[in-house]
């Protein structure tokens, strides 16, 4: 028998392990695709999300691809009787706090609405970081699945030019935002300084480990998914939403009037390039009027009064002038209706949120 | 241990091969395992109780070596070197204290030098008090023995540990609200204590070797084995200590690839496999959140691959690292979840403590139950002791409610193994007559076994009897 010599296998050892790195970083073989939800156990009602794993059974990642191969969406074939509509937004549509079937999204399935002789099937692709271009990139994902109708629930709060790329999805993707850009006209800026640009070391199997770990991660917890239907934490008690406020105008450093240069105007209007002729749905969503102290200042947490009343004029002029369906439902909750943001509504705002947009949904089918 | 400790550790050992080659492999190790016990201890809330149980360990095992050790022996004048070496290591990392660089060695700054003094005061008083002595009484042993399970028990019982760290929090000037029963996790004591008790227990017997303080210090603490086993025996951890550098290094050429492959294997299951599967294992939180029977069988064998990677998982680790260093330790483990019946199962499970169990519990007592009048009839016996056996490893790991339904579980199970065994031997025997159905008889055994195991299992994880019984209940489809 040949005498097995230590050196020649730490040698060998050391020159396969750089070669399957090497091989790694120039093949990037995009295992996101793969995943074992849909076949081993079911997909996720919502994106993965979340900031404490072990509680949650769920969390945040960039991998676009293996994002969306954990929904249920990926692993349901639309059915002939079945009115697709896609539901997408931040964290308000994604439903902190709330149990899947708290969602808007879970809301309007549980209203089994029948739009066009076909069964109203919401799908929540919303996620939890408020940026219209973070939306524009999870629509150009979404639009593979045929939707029948997109549901974009906006918020001012998303259309600050410097939030656009600044969000960890966007910013941990960029060539998905600059194919957007050459393919729908989506104002990407060649210099943004807000992408975290991948050098060859850094696409090597250890230089991308925290990908890799998180990818096998979300496949793991899939089981605790399919064990527990549990996909963040809900605490017993929390802080609720903040009703009194300084005396204090200001808005991301801008000032009055609010324009739309000022505005991602742009990445409204790509969103709408990509859905292409399917229609959509635009909707200011609803948020907390305080009447607490200085609310004749501020509405609310995000917004002084001035801005967001601009915002508001803003958007029903852009509508009109681009025949867009816009629908305002800024003000449908009342105070007692939101947890802990200005934007998270309870289950039952989120039930009168989706009995709002119930008769837009029938109107819009085809 | 986590990751960057076992690879400092494994790079440590090979270093000593590489650059010190055919001396001093016995300081190595000593030196080695003195600075580890300190490394290892985690932060503690009782203040600077993360120096002082290590050096607790240190002081304890000196005392222990002293009065296990023959009158010749405990002569030699190596024994002064090494006192004053391990003395002088922990004086300079009580020294760090000073030089907030260097304290890389314990969790936080270490304490005030004078205590430390004190100890070594007091312990050199005790060691010449005990020496003066003109015959040596078997009832230091006793002393030993009884004092090495009170300080076991203080640590396993909640209710001893919380006024054990109560007591401590008042030496220390420390809030006495936020006392807890785990302020006081004492690393590796479980392993030092069973080390501890075999050498007093094989004294009292006669049958301990002599040993200089260095060979017994390094046995006790030897860092590849301090914090999760294997239990090794001092007459078989001694030979390998004792063969000559020259020999070892020359073996070593040769247990390289070996030993490598070993720590590579160990760090694969305890960091990849084991890791992995906690994040799907059953849990206190998870126990109470599982909605179907399947997902709960499923989590419940997750827990049960858990623990077994991560524990054969540090064990390899430990028995790579030695091996580096010329030390065979023994076997843990020997695939047991592929045993066809209980008793199987455990002669394969964590084998060197079932041995230590065996040899100074089980064998003793069954010897003294025979040797009544009128002994108890031969299944009581049988029942008596395995049961008795089980609730002590249970104990081993904690005096609660489900560490002694899991003893228990398993004594039963034990019991009604061999009563089982001994009815149906002889009919298993005569059907089995073909390979397929030896085959079948084996499948069958050890799937029963496993899962027989692995609801066990569910007592382990979990910390109360209720939601361990709800477990149980979902497993059986009865209850969500």
């Amino acid at each position: 028998m040949n005498e097995i010599k230590p050196i020649n296998v730490l040698l060998k050892g050391i020159f396969l392990f750089i070669l399957f790195n090497l091989v790694i970083a120039a093949w990037q073989p995009g295992v996101g695709q793969f995943s074992l939800y849909n076949v081993l156990y079911p997909g996720r009602e919502r994106l993965p999300f979340g900031e404490n794993p072990k509680q949650a059974y769920n969390l945040s990642l960039f991998d676009l691809d293996a994002m969306f191969a954990s929904h249920v969406i990926a692993g349901s074939p639309k059915a002939d009787d079945e009115f697709r509509v896609i539901v997408i937004g931040d964290s308000s549509v994604w439903g902190t706090l709330l149990k899947p079937e708290e969602t808007l999204a879970g809301q309007l399935n549980q209203a089994s609405l029948n739009a066009c002789g076909k069964n109203v099937r919401a799908y929540n692709l919303g996620y939890p970081t408020i940026s219209l271009t973070k939306d524009v990139m999870l629509l150009s994902y979404a639009k593979q699945y045929d939707p029948d109708l997109v549901l974009w629930m906006t918020t001012l709060e998303a259309f600050p030019l410097e939030k656009q790329t600044s969000t960890p999805l966007v910013a941990n993707n960029e060539e998905k935002a600059r194919e957007l850009a050459t393919r729908y006209q989506l104002r990407v800026e060649a210099d943004d300084s807000n992408f975290e640009v991948k050098s060859f070391w850094d696409k090597t199997f250890v230089g991308d480990r925290r990908a890799w770990a998180d990818f096998f991660r979300l496949q793991i917890y899939g089981v605790m998914w399919a064990a527990t239907g549990i996909d963040q934490v809900y605490p017993s008690d929390y802080e609720k939403a903040q009703t009194d406020f300084e005396a204090d105008e200001s808005y991301h450093d801008l000032s009055a009037p609010l324009t739309e240069d000022e505005l991602a105007i742009n990445a409204l209007e790509t969103g709408f390039r990509v859905v292409g002729e399917t229609p959509m749905l635009l909707v200011n969503e609803p948020m907390l009027i305080s009447s607490g102290a200085n609310s004749d200042i501020r509405y609310n947490f995000f917004y002084p009064r001035w801005a967001y009343d601009d915002y508001r004029e803003i958007m029903t002029a852009l509508s009109q002038r681009n025949g867009w369906t816009y629908i305002d439902l800024w003000n449908i909750a009342p105070v007692s209706e939101f947890t802990n943001s200005a934007i998270h509504l309870t289950p039952a705002g989120e039930k009168m949120l989706a009995e709002a947009l119930a008769p837009y949904i029938l109107e819009n089918c085809r | 241990m986590a990751l960057e400790n076992i690879l400092i550790l494994a790079a440590a050992s090979l270093l000593w091969g590489a650059l010190l080659r055919e001396r001093g492999r016995t300081w190595f190790m000593l030196i080695a395992s003195v600075l580890v016990i300190f490394w290892l201890q985690p932060a503690l809330p009782i203040r600077g109780a993360d120096f002082w149980a290590p050096l607790a360990t240190l002081v304890l095992v000196v005392l222990t070596w002293y009065i296990t050790t023959d009158d010749e022996t405990r002569k030699g004048r190596k024994n002064i070197i090494v006192l004053l070496i391990v003395a002088g290591v922990v004086l300079l990392l009580n020294l760090a204290r000073f030089v907030p660089q260097l304290q890389i060695f314990t969790a936080s700054r270490p304490p005030q030098l004078e205590t430390t003094l004190l100890i070594f005061l007091v312990t050199g008083l005790t060691l010449l008090a005990l020496s003066r002595l003109t015959r040596f009484s078997a009832s230091f042993l006793t002393a030993g023995l009884i004092l090495t399970i009170g300080l076991f028990l203080t640590l396993k019982v909640p209710a001893l540990t919380y006024w054990t760290s109560y007591f401590l929090r008042t030496l220390t000037y420390q809030s006495l609200d936020a006392t807890r029963n785990t302020d006081f996790a004492w690393l590796g004591f479980s392993y030092v204590a069973f080390r501890l008790l075999h050498t007093i227990r094989d004294r009292q017997m006669g049958r301990l070797p002599s040993v200089d303080l260095g060979e017994y210090l390094t046995y006790v603490i030897f860092f590849p084995a301090f914090t999760a086993g294997p239990i090794d025996r001092l007459e078989r951890f001694i030979k390998d200590l004792r063969r000559s550098d020259c020999e070892v290094l020359a073996e070593g050429q040769s247990d390289l690839p070996t030993a490598s492959q070993r720590l590579l294997l160990g760090t694969f299951k305890k960091f990849v496999i084991a890791d992995a599967l906690a994040l799907i294992a059953l849990n206190d939180t998870n126990a109470t959140q599982v909605t179907s029977t399947f997902w709960m069988w499923v989590i419940v064998y997750a827990y049960a691959f858990q623990i077994y990677f991560d524990f054969s998982g540090y064990t390899d680790i430990a028995l790579g690292i030695a091996q580096l260093l010329g030390i065979k330790l023994p076997e843990n483990f020997a695939s047991p979840y592929l045993k066809p019946n209980l008793t199987q199962f455990w002669n394969n499970w964590h084998m060197t403590l079932t041995q230590w169990f065996r040899a100074y519990f089980f064998n003793p007592i069954t010897r003294w139950l025979r040797s009544w009048q009128k002994p108890m009839s031969i299944p009581m016996m049988i029942l008596l002791t395995q049961v008795a056996t089980m609730l002590l490893i249970g104990f081993w790991h904690g005096v609660i409610w489900n560490f002694t339904l899991w003893g228990v579980w398993h004594g039963l199970g034990l019991f009604i193994h061999n009563r089982w065994n001994d009815m149906t031997k002889a009919k298993a025997a005569a059907w089995a007559t073909t390979s397929t159905k030896q085959a079948i008889l084996n499948i069958s055994g050890i799937l029963l076994t496993f899962h027989f195991v692995a609801i066990g299992w569910i007592f382990f994880a979990l910390s109360s009897p209720v939601t361990s019984w709800q477990v149980i209940q979902k497993l059986l489809g009865l209850s969500f």
